[in-house]
């Protein structure tokens, strides 16, 4: 094993106290990385840009601060950024053509967070277009591949970032989620992926998908990691009234080993027919794990869970239908000239937009118009409330609730792209925690046919500390998190 | 059937929708300066005003504040809950493709507007009050012979609240009242500027005809483009008269959006009915809906200054004056507050702070280019002005030397002393003029003895101009009439 090697497969706790004690130095670890970007890049595609340059001088600045005292949990750890969050020194382009070259004014703020904890930036992680998939397939300039199998799909739309922490071409990575697109890919690679209860991190700068539901959480190797970056991102932002003024706990602080006194659901609703047979064992070996370490498993029902997934495609394409409507040839990004302005539209949009990205358009600007608003939009929120209460009822039982990331382990790549609706299966399990707006993390759960499965906690809104504790106690009693992809 | 249009008896119904910029320091959702009048194209501009991708709106409380404060001075509900959505449409100075606005759920409603027309106080419902923001702006242009089309971001995101109009109003002159008065209103409570001419306040109308006994309605027309109080009235008065002939003619009326083109004096079709927008409104999501606590509503309504209309009534029920004056001494706020601190406690001094209000210090604050709310004398010093007049040291043209010489800051007497302005009491110079006067014009002095006692208006004149005009009136007159008699 090389050196680089070393320092590629460090938590970002261990390389913590390896940089503090100087045994190397954030440029070394930097390099590491980079080199190792160079070195798989080519069979992953995880990154729409790489950033040597910014990576460099952020970790030699990195280094200078270490070197006074001045670190922060992140200072100097390598991390890869979904390219939907608005960066000043790289471009910005939500993995569409439409913002191919464009380069953002401002830093999105869990980016100038990062920035000033002293993070290093390596580069701009793939994604569906606009966020807008399960794949990351959709991406308008390559699809990313799953460092388990470079045959797969690494999930989405995160895939970027997912695929580049669990090669190790960073130590964390950042992600969105709106219906899954962090903890699906998290379970389809085989690493931690959280998304945190809506309003605890801001999205200003996050372009946007669908509003309601979108947010940023982080991708690691471990829970303990998440706790870490979680703390780094979240709390109150002025600039995102959507965001929560709710004080930020020590998520690490709260992780724990036992499960003694800790209620587990378990909704019978999370199994589909369909579902991987590997999945369903994983699941329930884990299940058998956490009564193990302690928990009280308890059935709980959510019975309109079922209704999530048509609830979420009305709900997310409305949304985005009016976010994307800024994106006109106007004032930024791809433009084509025509005679007129609606040519103008017509051309820059359709060039400019994939095909996932207008049928979205389309259903959301259906589901708005005069005259069938009622029947889809107002509808889809009031069932929207009902699975926020089918929640609400059970978490007065429960602490918790265990699930599987998505009924499958990574497909092939090419499998779904021509199939809209099996592609949208693959976030079944990930919806539901959006429209209510609680918590999720998906953490390994074990193997089927070769292929990590995703074991999905999901808490109680701003209850990430119990959630990231269970999840936590789970991982240290399994061997997952210490098994890698054999990446040549 | 066709019937002349004098067989038909016809009722114009009139609704107008008042788009008014809210008057605040920053935009809707950014920080970026909402004064961008004058300022170069797009440099009042942020990310979030430009639409720039992952940029998020955040509330300006002070707007909101301003737009329940017009509620309140209409006499609307404040409803506990309201909340903002998107009303989408694609055009270049909308940068995000949708304008934040309100639908269902506005700030206020259910409010009235009283206002005075030729004479006739009249009341009109006040449907609701909501905000939204504005859009930017096009500039069209020439450039080398190709016709372009540039977009100015400064007035994006400005706050803008809409007042709309129950269809009460059954006149275009009552429209324009009805503006004239909701415009003194919003100026009165700093709510706008309501200035027209830089599009602070801008009108559309809904304008329907029927006839008395309802057996022909017409359409209803939405008249846009009106950039003056008079464009509103002639549009309306053309509107009227259109819709009047085709009705009389058996003709229909297409329910439709006219715009009004000033310079032709005519309104033209704009869109049908079938072609209207489908504005997909549905709720903002990344602002929370607004909670407005009564005791804000309370508070806000505590601090509204007292409105035209109440202070019109006070200022005639208080100090005696007629309803004319009154009504010019309120018509801005400015001037009213000017007038009552020159009153101050002397209140049986204001008919006369009046007047020389509205006549002497309003023709000097013209003859100097003054604007409406900068005064050239202080309100203090118009009071001690008249004081000296009521007491006889001063007399009128004294006065009016005296208003033209004042200095900030100085005493009206000590100034009058000055400039020598005070009246002369001293008979002895008096009667040396009045001799004078009386020598150089036998002819008035034989009316006046002929029996026209009301020559000596004349004599008087010309006596006080021979004193340097400091000769106190009362006396020149006991000085003259002890002379004519002898
Ligand atoms: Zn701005």
């Amino acid at each position: 094993m090389s050196v680089g090697s070393e320092l590629t497969g460090l938590t970002i706790a261990q390389a913590r106290d390896l940089l503090d004690a100087k045994e190397f130095s954030a440029v070394e670890l930097t390099q590491a990385h980079l080199e190792r970007i160079e070195r798989l890049e080519p069979a992953l595609k995880c990154h729409i840009e790489i950033t040597p340059d910014v990576a460099l001088a952020q970790a030699t600045a990195a280094d200078r601060a270490i070197g006074d005292g001045d670190q922060s949990p992140l200072t100097g750890i390598p991390t890869s950024l979904k390219d939907v969050l608005c960066t000043v020194d790289s471009h910005t382009t939500a993995g569409s053509q439409i913002l191919k070259g464009y380069r953002s004014a401002y830093d999105a703020t869990v980016v100038s967070k990062l920035r000033s904890a002293g993070a290093v930036f390596v580069g701009k992680g793939n994604t569906d277009e606009f966020a807008m998939g399960s794949s990351t397939e959709n991406s308008s300039f390559f699809p990313t591949h799953n460092p388990w199998d470079i045959d797969r799909v690494p999930g989405g739309s995160s895939g970027g970032p997912a695929a580049a922490v669990a090669a190790a071409e960073a130590m964390f990575g950042l992600g969105s989620d709106t219906g899954g697109s962090i903890r699906q890919p998290a379970g389809f690679c085989g690493v931690v992926g959280l998304k945190p209860t809506y309003g605890r991190v801001s999205r200003f700068g996050l372009i946007a998908f669908a509003s309601s539901l979108d947010q940023i959480g982080p991708f690691t190797r471990t829970v303990e990691d998440a706790a870490i970056v979680l703390e780094a991102i979240a709390g109150h932002d002025s600039k995102d009234s959507t965001s929560s003024p709710r004080d930020v706990p020590s998520f690490r602080g709260s992780l724990r080993t036992d499960l003694k006194g800790v209620r587990i659901g378990v909704a019978e609703e999370y199994s589909v027919s369909g579902m991987e047979a590997g999945v369903e064992t994983a699941v329930a070996n884990a299940i058998e794990q956490l009564a193990l370490l302690g928990a009280e498993i308890v059935p709980v029902s959510l019975p309109h869970t079922r209704y999530a997934l048509s609830t979420y495609y009305i709900t997310a394409p409305a949304e985005a239908s009016a976010n994307l409507a800024r994106f006109d040839g106007v004032r930024f990004g791809h433009s084509v000239d025509a005679p007129t302005i609606k040519e103008m539209y017509e051309r820059t949009r359709g060039e400019g937009f994939g095909s996932e990205v207008k049928r979205r358009i389309m259903l959301g600007t259906y589901a708005l118009s005069s005259g069938y608003y009622d029947a889809y939009y107002v509808k889809a929120q009031k069932v929207r409330t009902l699975i926020k209460q089918d929640f609400d009822r059970a978490f007065e039982q429960v602490d918790v609730i265990v699930a599987p990331t998505s009924p499958t382990t990574a497909f092939r790549i090419g499998d779904r792209i021509d199939d809209p609706y099996q592609m949208y299966l693959a976030d079944v399990f990930t919806i539901p925690a959006n429209m209510a707006g609680i918590p999720g993390i998906s953490v390994p759960g074990g193997f089927s046919n070769d292929m990590p499965v995703g074991l999905q906690f999901l808490g109680q809104s701003f209850d990430e500390a119990t959630l990231l504790a269970v999840a936590h106690a789970y991982e240290q009693s399994q061997p997952w998190v210490t098994m890698t992809p054999a990446l040549q | 059937m066709t019937l002349a249009a004098t067989e038909l008896e016809f009722r114009t119904v009139i609704g107008l929708e008042v788009h008014a910029q809210v008057l605040t320091q920053s935009k809707m959702f950014c920080s970026c300066s909402a004064e961008y009048a004058s300022a170069p194209p797009n440099t009042h501009v942020c990310q979030v005003c430009m639409g720039l991708p992952g940029a998020l709106p955040v509330i300006n409380r002070s707007a909101i504040e301003s737009v329940i404060r017009t509620g309140l001075a209409l006499g609307c509900t404040i409803p506990p809950y309201c909340k903002l959505d998107r009303k989408n449409y694609f055009y270049p100075d909308l940068p995000k493709g949708y304008q934040v606005s309100q639908y269902d759920l506005p700030l206020c409603v259910d409010g009235q507007l009283t206002f005075t027309s030729e004479g006739v106080e009249k009341t009109a419902g006040i449907t609701r009050v909501h905000i939204e923001e504005d859009t930017g702006r096009l500039l069209h242009r020439d450039e080398g012979g190709a016709s372009v089309s540039l977009v100015d971001l400064n007035r994006s995101g400005v706050p803008l609240m809409e007042i709309v109009g129950e269809p009460d109003l059954t006149s275009p002159v009552e429209a324009r009242d009805y503006l004239i008065a909701l415009r003194q209103i919003l100026r009165y409570i700093g709510a706008s500027t309501g200035n027209m001419e830089e599009g602070a306040f801008r009108c559309d109308a809904n304008i329907s005809t029927r006839t008395a006994d309802g057996s022909i309605v017409g359409e209803k027309v939405e008249i846009k483009n009106m950039n003056s109080f008079r464009a509103v009235e002639r549009a309306l008065i053309y509107e009227e008269e259109r819709q009047r002939k085709l009705l009389a003619a058996g003709e229909s009326i297409p329910q439709e959006t006219r715009g009004w083109v000033d310079a032709r004096g005519v309104t033209v079709s704009q869109r049908t009915k079938e072609s209207a927008h489908d504005y997909r409104y549905f709720p903002e999501p990344d602002l929370p809906p607004l909670t407005i606590e009564a005791s804000f509503v309370d508070s806000v309504q505590a601090a509204l200054p007292e409105l035209p209309a109440a202070r019109k009534a006070r200022f005639i029920e208080s100090f005696g004056l007629g309803a004319s004056d009154a009504e010019l001494l309120t018509l801005e706020r400015e001037t009213a507050d000017y007038f009552e601190v020159a009153v101050g406690s002397t209140t049986d001094r204001a008919r006369q702070i009046s007047n020389w209000l509205l006549n002497d210090v309003f023709g000097l604050q013209r003859e100097r280019g003054l604007p409406f709310d900068a005064f050239p004398i202080e309100a203090q010093q118009l009071n001690q002005i008249v004081e000296l007049v009521e007491a006889g040291d001063l007399t009128g043209s004294g006065a009016k030397s005296l208003l033209a010489g004042i200095e900030p800051g100085e005493n009206a007497r000590a100034v009058a002393e000055r400039l020598n302005l005070l009246a002369v009491g001293d008979s002895d110079v008096i009667r040396a003029a009045a001799l004078e006067t009386l020598t150089a014009n036998p002819a008035a002095v034989a009316d006046y003895k002929g029996g026209k006692k009301a020559a000596i208006g004349r004599l008087m004149g010309d006596t006080i101009r021979a004193t340097g005009g400091r000769g106190r009136p009362d006396t020149v007159r006991a000085i003259l009439e002890e002379l004519l008699s002898e």
